[in-house]
């Protein structure tokens, strides 16, 4: 535990970092929502606000709940995304990869995807429980194509699942996305990403007018704060393992670092009209979406990865 | 305490109780979270949750049948929570004040921070009461 490990989970690219961003591009996407609205927009540190606002208030916690669910839900989250945003972005601006691979990075998204059905399932909220049943469907759905897409990288760098070899790959043959087995595995990689947001059009576990806020009704206060934070820093986590996948990385010297800045931000831009031009998809609808046309989509860019293209 | 009722201020997340209502003022507050007011540049949200709320939007004149439960909703919203009683139901009653159904008095109900007259009140109103509001908690 050096001090270095300690400078990178707690304050770059670790928690501060990812936070700050995080609310930062949760402002860029109210912002921008807005603007397609004709409106105006919050104000730029509004995210800021509903935090620390949220912070202060009454934790109450439901009787008929499992309350050591309810409370450890949201903080076992937050940890698991600091530790992705960790891995992912001492990878992604360092090139050190301290012992995390793709592998372990998948188990921590899938970890906290999880966490969302334990919270949502801990209290005896009948729209809570619900919102977890959702988000499990929402979660076989958006696996599958997930996984696919993310060996697309991995064959291609040599069947190596570290972070430095598929970043020292695209060092040497150039970004994957301008190959054809590179670009359509971004492009079924970004609408997993969404799912695995639950973000619109995959918005389904918070169905608002349908299951009022989902696994996150029973929640209010500090633990809800947790919660819209976690939300938040996934704005971070998963663009930059995008970027990490099939941009080409992050360099953080001279030019490299205003076109790092340009991938985030054409990614999250990217994020926020796929959010803003579709309606909620039915649950069924998604995970046929997922299973059979996004899957069958992966396999092809797979095979064609092995074939080199 | 100054620091955190600005950023409470800066925040309100909005909760719309309908306690009997004749369901105009809910459709005036509708019209108020549509993007031609846009209230979400002072960081205004309609929630669906209770639990989310800093905010209750009280319409309508509280009868007997629904008074435990606006009691109860109000129970439900982490404290500091805000009543604005929107209408002049909640005001003074209007003319359902001699009703049978009535409650005698509505602040046995639930305490009320905020009335905005009007039958229904206007957006603008509704607008002017929210920012007298915030111009209390900023001190």
């Amino acid at each position: 535990m050096t001090a270095q490990t300690l400078f990178d989970f707690f304050v770059f690219p670790g928690i501060v970092f990812t936070a700050v961003l995080g609310l930062l591009a949760g402002w860029v996407d109210r912002k921008v929502s807005a603007r397609f609205q004709y409106r105006v927009g919050p104000p730029l540190f509004q995210n800021f606000n509903d935090l620390f606002k949220l912070l202060g208030k009454e934790t109450i916690l439901v009787r008929t709940g499992v309350r050591w669910l309810f409370i450890a839900a949201p903080l076992a989250g937050f940890a698991v995304l600091s530790l992705a945003a960790t891995s992912v972005g001492t990878a992604l601006f360092f090139g050190r990869t301290s012992g995390t691979d793709l592998i372990v990075l998948m188990y921590l998204l899938m970890f906290y995807s999880v966490l969302i059905v334990l919270g949502g399932a801990s209290p005896g909220n009948v729209f809570s429980s619900l919102g977890a049943g959702r988000e499990v469907k929402l979660l076989l759905a958006d696996e599958l194509p997930f996984i696919l897409a993310c060996l697309v990288p991995v064959i291609r760098a040599g069947y190596k699942l570290d972070f430095g070899a598929i970043l020292a790959y695209q060092a040497g043959q150039g970004m994957l996305v301008a190959s054809v087995s590179g670009a359509v595995a971004f492009v079924v990689a970004l609408l997993a990403v969404q799912a695995k947001m639950a973000l619109p059009p995959f918005h389904i576990p918070e169905a608002e007018t349908e299951l009022v806020a989902g696994p996150f009704i029973e929640y209010g206060g500090p633990l809800l704060a947790f919660w819209k934070l976690n939300q938040f820093m996934m704005l971070v986590v998963f663009p930059f393992l995008l970027i990490l996948l099939f941009w080409g990385g992050f360099p953080l010297r001279g030019l490299g670092l205003l076109w790092g800045v340009l991938k985030y931000l054409l990614i999250l831009v990217l994020i926020i009209i796929v959010k803003n031009t579709n309606p909620r998809v039915r649950t069924d609808t998604a995970i046929a979406f997922f299973w059979k046309y996004l899957s069958p989509l992966a396999l092809a860019a797979v095979v064609l990865a092995v074939l080199g293209v | 305490m100054g620091w955190y009722n600005r950023r409470l201020a800066k925040s309100l997340w909005v909760f719309h109780v309908s306690a009997s209502p004749c369901n105009n003022c809910d459709i005036e507050i509708l019209d108020l979270l549509t993007p031609r007011y846009d209230v979400e540049r002072f960081g205004i949200k309609l929630v669906g949750s209770v639990r989310h709320a800093d905010v209750l939007l009280v319409t309508g004149v509280i009868n007997e049948k629904v008074a435990p439960r606006v009691r109860r909703l109000y129970e439900q919203a982490p404290k500091p929570v805000f009543v604005v009683g929107v209408g002049t139901c909640p005001t003074s009653g209007c003319c359902f004040k001699e009703s049978y159904n009535t409650v005698q008095r509505r602040e046995d109900v639930i305490p009320f921070n905020v009335y905005v007259e009007g039958c229904p009140p206007k957006p603008e109103a509704m607008i002017d009461a929210i920012v007298k509001l915030m111009g209390v908690l900023n001190g």
